[in-house]
């Protein structure tokens, strides 16, 4: 196949970027969007141009390090991650608009690769159940009802990818912070923290800079975990719970 | 497990070594027997604890004094890092990733094994201290197993109190299954996602520690260079990968974290960052190499489909208890559609040939079995350059079916969609194929490495104050690892091992802070400055990538799942002429101060050259096979990996021997005394 | 300057400064709103049942809770109520869409919408829309008593019923009126679903479904409802 790629370049932070029309051959339908990248790369090393800076790194949908947004959507049109975006996707002649993710939250490091230190800090501020190393019960001692348990597994899959924040028009993290107030909600070892935890997550989300949620749901439509916009909900409610509690 | 006796660990069961034959001869020089001073002795049962007891203590109000460096956060880091923040030691932990949450422990997909005996199936410490050693083909050093048996129990207790969701039954109680052909259950997992919710349980317990202050988080860093002053590690040189600025971090102990080195053959099930940097600079300066050839080549891997493969997919082991594995008898029928192929024109090969345990023989013995079956030509699938012993170029189908079609037929799709959802899902994502209507192709791939930095009982390398946990280093698998046993001892490492290990060496501190300008330092740093200096001003024709691509056909064919003496001796020629072009034609483009993906894997390629000719050192020296290291040469009648534990139940520790020096071997002999050496048998 | 990740952590956290607070202010004065527009399209309703009936109607809801209340009373304590959740409710959405807009400065090259209805991208111009609206129609019917027909004001205008029908002779006073209850409709499309979802009441995906079908029936009847006065008007089914 042969493509017609538009990526933005950005030297760093403070640069100003701009889109670079690419024209590449040779791309195989089984390739990987990001080997179409590397192969991009490759052909740009004869030029003497830089290579496209992008963050890959189990290329197998699971560490949440790739991004991109492709033609408008984040990690492009299928229900997956970058990585495991195929080129068959795609077709001949087709072009394609490649930006990092945008959101103030994420500074643009260089060309598509963003910093998204901010999710760390909104699980420092909450995100986990205080259990010291050695102090920890027999593990069945607690039963956690296996429907609770299972709902708090859908939602632990979030890989912390920024996809939701990527696509929703607030530039929003409630995706991200209402998966993981779900999954420690859900847990019988979750209870003793969980109106401290949503009130700290969210402050912290806030102070970040996303923007406030207005349900508008692009998030879990760009989600490649498929995480439900029902833990938007939950994540509303505990903190409307946590306000009465008066946190 | 008839005869498998616990014996009081007092008297020795075997006697040491003694090799007679010398492949390697002329690539490296002998050294002085090593062994390991922190051995316990005693009932192995007791020796952990005596242990615990013996080190001493570190007051709590000195803790805040001492510094702590522990590059890596998957779960041997994140773990370590939790843990020794919790105790109030101040930690600087490192990672390469953009956040920690991300290191490659994430991918792990089946769970991880754990002496619980929920299931009241005879499951028990001891039980799985001996599949284990068994597992590793009696290659292990046999107190680290136990004690890793010993605190498996404890990690799952760890981890369900932070919350990690793990699979559960309708009560509420935990679930568990068998995994890898063992006979109890004592696999605990998270659907195919144990490896993400375990590390998210540390990282969550690290960043918390980040908020209470205790421990410092940088990511974006690699770890270039240890420094070693006064013969201590007392820091590292780090590189900031945004910026560019060297960094200096000194503290009074360094752990290297920082997982394994499979990549060495380019293509491998980890991911693109791994690396063997951290470890092979520390070996550089000192810490000895462990049986660097041992690797575990794991057999069920969406097969490479062109030179464009950037990486490979595994495919859960879990899957061989219900497919069926097979190529046709008849090479010509290798291209057709295999729903054509009619059931006499199957060769279920490894039903055929292992009837005992048929599709559930060990990896490395199904790994084997299916390249001979594409040597033969029979194998399917879309044929891939490469380049055969001979060095002649050669296309070949790389590739064996692996076919869920009698299950669906038995249990029906529900069944099988629900069991196997999400890994056929992603199956059909890469290939584009539909695994519930054709037979789904597999391929083995470099998948684990058993080998790393040589460490002692209490985790601790050849140089004092640089200690090595998790896949890094050597210790606990033997020539083999048994499935969901990494992520095992990743925590046990991480969690409790090392916490109390560390401390009777921290008991000797705070040592005598180090300046900025003391001369191991600036000797690391300049090394390190030179080193990048020379990447960049190569100004080659080639990339690096390319060169990285060569390592790996040269690995994955001469060092591969087969080893012969011959190919061995051709791959170090091979490897040497290729390090001599690397540094005369490789091209990096960009500045080395800024962000310089190139820069970054220009360093990594620089040190897999010379870790790969170790690797072949290695397996050039072990002229016996055992776990996942087979010599061609060593083999029994009928083709299966013939042990020599007469001349090899040691373990391989090399230094380095210097820039144009051959590696120094020192053996550590491997004399067990709780059981019986066996020699393994799958017919 | 280029933006830049904050490194710090909140340090006093406090659930009622938070955005959700803001969203939860938001949702309950909108359900206010969604609860007056009922009662109110039931008054408007009345015109149906002619002139005396609904001017009736008007004059009834002043004497409501008297003697308990004053004159106008209920009124005026409706009033206040619906002050104060409006003042909230804008404020809120003025903040809010400042934070949002603050959330991304740098603007994608293409954007692709896939799974979000119109109406709720629409939420901030619809009820910017709206409240042009509704300071026109209390102009029009309630502070002002302007007659667009007459151009009269105050009690001069006429009684409510004859305003009503003046003003909706007009035909581009109806065009203002339909307009403005096509805009009440997309907001009230989203903004049903979206107060359930706020106030943390949509755990599941049914209970989503069920929350966005409301907001259907919701748009329909009340923007619906709303329109048959100023179209029976047009049309001459309600006449003086
Ligand atoms: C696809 C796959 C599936 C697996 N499934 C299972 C399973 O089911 N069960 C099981 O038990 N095991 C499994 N394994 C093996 C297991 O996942 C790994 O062995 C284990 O997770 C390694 O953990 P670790 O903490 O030692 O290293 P890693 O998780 O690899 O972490 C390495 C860390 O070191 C850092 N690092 C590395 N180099 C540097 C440097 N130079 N500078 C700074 N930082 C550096 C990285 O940033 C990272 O944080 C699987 C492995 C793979 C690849
Ligand atoms: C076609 C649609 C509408 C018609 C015909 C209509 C008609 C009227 C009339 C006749 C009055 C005066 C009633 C009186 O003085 O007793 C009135 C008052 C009012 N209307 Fe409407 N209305 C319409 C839509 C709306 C909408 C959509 C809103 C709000 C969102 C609204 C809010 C109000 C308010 C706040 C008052 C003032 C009540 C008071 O005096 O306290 N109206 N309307
Ligand atoms: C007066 C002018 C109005 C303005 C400026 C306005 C503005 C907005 C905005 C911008 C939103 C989206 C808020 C967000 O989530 O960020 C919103 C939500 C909402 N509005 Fe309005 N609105 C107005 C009037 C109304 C009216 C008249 C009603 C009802 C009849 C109403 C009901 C709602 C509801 C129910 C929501 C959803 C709240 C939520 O998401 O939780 N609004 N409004
Ligand atoms: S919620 Fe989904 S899109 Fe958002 S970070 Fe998690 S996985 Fe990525
Ligand atoms: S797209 Fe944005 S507005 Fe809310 S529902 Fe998702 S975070
Ligand atoms: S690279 Fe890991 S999820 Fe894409």
């Amino acid at each position: 196949m042969k493509l017609t790629l538009k990526i933005w370049r950005q030297a760093n932070a403070s640069a100003e970027g701009a889109v670079h029309t690419y024209e590449l051959d040779g791309v195989s339908q089984d390739m990987s969007f990001l080997e179409m990248l590397d192969l991009l790369n490759e052909q740009l090393l004869t030029t003497g141009e830089e290579p496209v800076a992008f963050d890959s790194d189990c290329r197998e949908g699971i560490c949440g390090t790739c991004s991109l947004m492709i033609n408008g959507q984040a990690h492009g049109p299928e229900v997956t991650t970058t990585c495991q975006l195929h080129m068959r996707s795609f077709k001949d002649g087709d072009t394609i608009t490649i930006e990092p993710w945008r959101a103030d939250s994420f500074p643009v490091v260089k060309d598509l690769i963003v910093d998204r230190s901010a999710f760390d800090r909104i699980i420092q501020s909450g995100g986990f159940i205080s259990a010291n190393t050695g102090s920890a019960p027999e593990a069945n001692s607690v039963p956690a009802p296996r429907d609770k348990a299972q709902r708090a597994f859908n939602v632990a899959t979030c890989i912390g990818c920024g996809a939701c924040v990527a696509a929703c028009p607030n530039g929003s993290a409630s995706l991200f912070l209402g998966a993981k107030i779900t999954h420690l909600g859900e847990l019988p070892q979750g209870q003793p923290e969980r109106y401290g935890r949503v009130t700290s997550m969210v402050a912290q989300h806030d102070h970040e800079g996303f923007g406030g949620c207005t349900n508008i749901g692009e998030c879990a439509a760009a989600c490649p975990k498929e995480i439900p916009l029902d833990v938007i909900s939950q994540l509303n409610k505990d903190l409307r719970t946590a306000m009465f509690k008066g946190f | 497990m008839a005869g498998s006796t616990l014996h009081d660990g007092l008297t020795p069961l075997n006697a040491a070594p003694e090799q007679t034959s010398d492949d390697a001869a002329g690539y490296y020089t002998l050294g002085e027997k090593l062994v390991d001073a922190k051995a316990p002795t005693g009932p192995i049962k007791d020796r952990w604890t005596t242990r615990k007891f013996e080190n001493r203590l570190v007051n709590p109000a000195n803790r805040r004094k001492l510094d702590i460096i522990i590059v890596g956060t998957g779960l041997a880091g994140g773990a370590a890092a939790a843990t020794l923040g919790e105790a109030g030691y101040n930690v600087k932990s490192f990672c390469y990733q953009d956040s920690p949450r991300r290191a490659h422990s994430i991918a792990a997909q089946g769970g991880i094994n754990a002496a619980k005996n929920y299931k009241e199936d005879g499951d028990s410490t001891f039980r799985l201290f001996y599949d284990t050693v068994k597992g590793g083909d009696y290659r292990a050093r046999e107190s680290n197993v136990y004690r890793l048996a010993e605190v498996s129990a404890n990690i799952i207790d760890q981890c369900v109190a932070q919350g990690v969701p793990f699979a559960r039954e309708y009560g509420g109680l935990l679930d568990n299954r068998s995994f890898g052909g063992v006979q109890v259950s004592r696999t605990f997992y998270a659907r195919g996602q144990t490896g993400q919710q375990l590390l998210l349980g540390a990282y969550q317990a690290m960043e918390r520690q980040v908020a209470a202050g205790t421990v410092e988080q940088f990511t974006r860093h690699e770890m270039l260079e240890v420094v070693v002053a006064d013969g201590r590690a007392r820091g590292i040189i780090a590189r900031d990968m945004v910026t560019g600025a060297i960094e200096t971090h000194l503290a009074d102990v360094v752990v290297l974290a920082t997982g394994g080195y499979g990549n060495v053959f380019y293509l491998s099930t980890n991911a693109m960052g791994s690396n063997v940097t951290a470890a092979w600079r520390a070996h550089r300066k000192g810490a000895y190499m462990a049986n660097p050839c041992y690797t575990q080549i794991h057999p069920t891997c969406i097969p490479v489909t062109g030179s464009h493969q950037s990486k490979l997919t595994l495919m859960s082991e879990s899957l061989r208890n219900d497919g069926r594995i097979w190529v046709p008898k008849n090479a010509a029928d290798c291209d057709k559609d295999p729903r054509d192929i009619p059931e006499e024109d199957r060769d279920y090969f490894l039903e055929r040939i292992y009837p005992a345990f048929g599709n559930l023989v060990p990896r490395d013995i199904a790994s084997r079995a299916a390249k001979y079956m594409c040597d033969e030509g029979r194998g399917v699938g879309p044929k891939v350059k490469e380049i055969g012993p001979d060095g002649e170029e050669r296309l070949v189908s790389r590739g064996v079916y692996l076919d869920l079609g009698a299950a669906i037929e038995r249990l029906g799709r529900d069944k099988i969609e629900e069991k196997y959802d999400n890994l056929l899902d992603m199956y059909a994502r890469i290939t584009g194929e539909d695994p519930y209507e054709t037979p789904m192709r597999i391929y083995p791939a470099v998948h684990y490495v058993m080998g790393g930095l040589w460490v002692d009982y209490e985790l601790q390398t050849s140089i004092p104050g640089l200690f090595c946990t998790g896949e890094a280093n050597f210790s606990d698998h033997g020539a083999n690892r048994l499935g969901a046993s990494a992520l095992m001892q990743g925590l046990a490492d991480g969690y409790f091992v090392l916490p109390n290990t560390i401390r009777d060496y921290l008991a000797d501190g705070p040592f005598e802070k180090i300046a900025e300008d003391h001369p191991a330092v600036l000797e690391a740093r300049s090394e390190v400055e030179a080193r990048i200096q020379r990447f960049m001003s190569v100004d080659g024709t080639r990339s690096v990538e390319s060169f990285h691509r060569e390592l790996g056909n040269i690995m994955w064919e001469y060092c591969g799942m087969e080893r012969s003496k011959e190919g061995l001796v051709k791959a170090i020629g091979l490897i040497r002429d290729l390090k001599k072009e690397f540094w005369s034609n490789v091209k990096v483009l960009g500045s080395a101060e800024s962000l310089n993906q190139d820069l970054e894997k220009a360093g990594r390629v620089a040190d897999f050259i010379e870790l790969g000719e170790l690797m072949c050192i290695d397996a050039l020296n072990r002229r016996e096979s055992c776990g996942g290291h087979f010599r061609a040469e060593s083999q029994t009648e009928d083709g299966e990996a013939l042990r020599h534990d007469d001349e090899f139940a040691y373990v391989a520790a090399w230094e380095w021997g210097g820039e144009d020096g051959s590696p120094v071997l020192h053996k550590e002999d491997l004399i067990y005394t709780a059981i019986e050496m066996k020699q393994r048998s799958y017919k | 300057m280029p933006p830049v990740a904050t490194p710090t952590l909140v340090k006093t956290p406090r659930s009622t400064r938070s955005t959700i607070a803001l969203k939860l202010v938001m949702a309950v004065s909108g359900l206010l709103f969604i609860a007056f527009t009922l009662v109110h399209m039931y008054g408007n309703l009345k015109a149906f049942s002619g002139q005396e009936k609904f001017n009736d109607y008007a004059h009834h809801l002043r004497e409501l809770g008297e003697p308990i209340l004053p004159y106008e009373g209920f009124l005026w304590i409706t009033r206040v109520g619906l002050l104060v959740a409006l003042v909230a409710h804008v404020t809120a959405a003025v903040i809010l869409a400042r934070r949002a807009g603050a959330a991304r400065r740098d603007k994608y090259q293409v954007k692709r919408n896939v799974a979000s209805s119109l109406s709720s991208r629409t939420m901030r111009w619809g009820g910017a829309t709206l409240l042009i609206f509704i300071i026109w129609h209390l102009i029009n019917f309630t502070a002002g008593k302007v007659n667009p027909q007459t151009g009269e004001t105050g009690d001069a205008a006429g009684d409510p019923y004859s305003l009503l029908v003046d003003t909706f002779s007009v035909w581009w006073m109806t065009i203002i009126y339909l307009v403005a209850m096509l805009a009440l409709a997309f907001h009230l499309h989203h903004g049903t679903w979206s107060s359930i979802q706020t106030l943390g009441y949509t755990n599941t995906a049914s209970s989503r479904a069920r929350a966005k079908q409301a907001g259907w029936l919701l748009a329909i009847v009340i923007a619906g409802g709303y329109s048959l006065v100023p179209l029976a008007v047009l049309t001459g089914i309600i006449e003086k």
